[in-house]
């Protein structure tokens, strides 16, 4: 059985635990955590990932920076990105689609929506 | 021979002839008749065969309808077998939709619990409770009000959304807010879409309770756009809230507080062991 990596970027460990509590219930998944976008970039050099979750609003370096950067990044180019926004945070979320991001959640947080968005971008059956 | 002789021997063979000929004619006759009794009977042996074919074939017939009939009902009892069955799907996955929704209740209720009670920091339990209140029930702009036992009202400690002076401390009693912190009893508006926020009159007030005594309230504003409603999650997490956030801040204050008198007995003892 194939293993994916999925990186997941967020200051509040509330909502890291609760994205990873969802994925954690598809087979053959491997979650890593990154509190910023910086920690974000470390874990991104140190492995390679198959997915990446990633907050907007971060300290030190926010999500759509984050976003960009991954993007120009060569080994990054297909790899997709899911940003974490509010409903109301429009223009960041558009932003961020422009920046090169797949897909994106809105808070509150539905698991249901997290697992069928992985499954969709893994390609998971 | 004689004339006369003669004519007497060719009239009896004349005689002979014509008998002979009858006699062969007769014969003729009987032959034909003998034919047609033959045909006839061939003709009743026929018919015969095709009455008793016939008579097989009805009760072959006979059988064959009955054996559909047992078919009819044999398909009746299968189709309401699937029918059942069917059915039985259906609630299983009803069944499984629920079961789902239940887990990921659990799950939230179990990090919101987790997290609350991940720290002994103040800051960072009251940080925890901003965030399952943004992420997990999709509160907008809430405050958390926590009692002076002193000056007796209740005074915001943290906020979202709004600015923390902005929210009035408000006296026990008084109010919907004062009300919660006096009875203890959650407070919840009729109508979440029609609710204009005002911050003397919430649109939740959830009292933060250990047993039964008050430390405090959350209280709630303004949800989320996409948030039209409470679930029952919300409710459920809106009681977790009220003790285990009400736990966690108490004990994060007796842990600050316990902090800062051994750092104030350990000045005095290095004072005195100098």
């Amino acid at each position: 059985m194939p293993e994916y990596k999925v990186l997941i970027v967020e200051d509040s460990p509330t909502m890291r635990q609760l994205i990873s509590f969802a994925l954690k219930r598809l087979h053959g998944i491997r979650i890593i955590e990154a509190s910023d976008g910086v920690d974000g970039l470390k874990k991104l050099s140190a492995e390679k990932f198959d997915l990446i979750f990633t907050d907007i609003n971060m300290p030190i370096m926010d999500g759509l920076k984050l976003v960009s950067l991954v993007r120009n990044d060569a080994s990054y180019k297909g790899t997709p990105i899911v940003v974490i926004t509010t409903e109301g945070a429009q223009e960041d979320r558009e932003r961020a689609l422009a920046l090169g991001a797949n897909d994106y959640i809105t808070k509150p947080i539905q698991p249901n929506k997290i697992l069928d968005l992985a499954r969709n971008l893994l390609n998971i059956a | 021979m004689s004339t006369e002789e003669e004519k007497g021997v060719h009239g009896r063979a004349e005689e002979f002839l014509q008998i002979f000929k009858k006699g062969a004619e007769f014969t003729h006759e009987l032959m034909k008749e003998n034919e047609r009794l033959r045909f006839r009977v061939m003709e009743l042996e026929a018919a015969q065969q095709e009455w008793s074919g016939a008579a097989e074939a009805e009760k072959e017939k006979g059988k064959l309808l009955k054996r559909i009939y047992e078919l009819e009902m044999e398909k009746e009892e299968i189709l309401g077998h699937i029918r059942q069955v069917e059915a039985e799907n259906q609630n299983f996955a009803l069944r499984y939709v629920e079961i789902e929704q239940e887990n990921n209740n659990l799950a939230n209720l179990y990090i919101a619990s987790y997290q609350l009670h991940s720290t002994l920091d103040s800051k960072e339990v009251l940080q925890i409770i901003i965030e399952i209140i943004i992420n997990l029930i999709g509160g907008e702009e809430f405050a958390l009000m926590l009692l002076d036992e002193k000056a007796n009202e209740l005074q915001a400690v943290s906020t979202e959304g709004i600015a923390r002076e902005d929210v009035p401390a408000v006296k026990i009693g008084v109010g919907i807010i004062g009300q919660v912190a006096k009875t203890g009893e959650n407070y919840f508006v009729e109508d979440v879409l029609s609710y204009v926020p005002d911050l003397q009159n919430p649109m939740v007030c959830i009292p933060l309770k250990i047993k039964e005594h008050v430390i405090g309230v959350l209280v709630i504003y303004k949800l989320l756009v996409q948030k039209s409603s409470f679930t029952e999650l919300d409710y459920e997490l809106f009681t977790l809230l009220a003790g285990h956030a009400a736990t966690a801040v108490f004990s994060s204050r007796l842990y600050s507080d316990s902090e800062r008198k051994l750092t104030t007995i350990q000045g005095f003892l290095d004072l005195l062991t100098k």
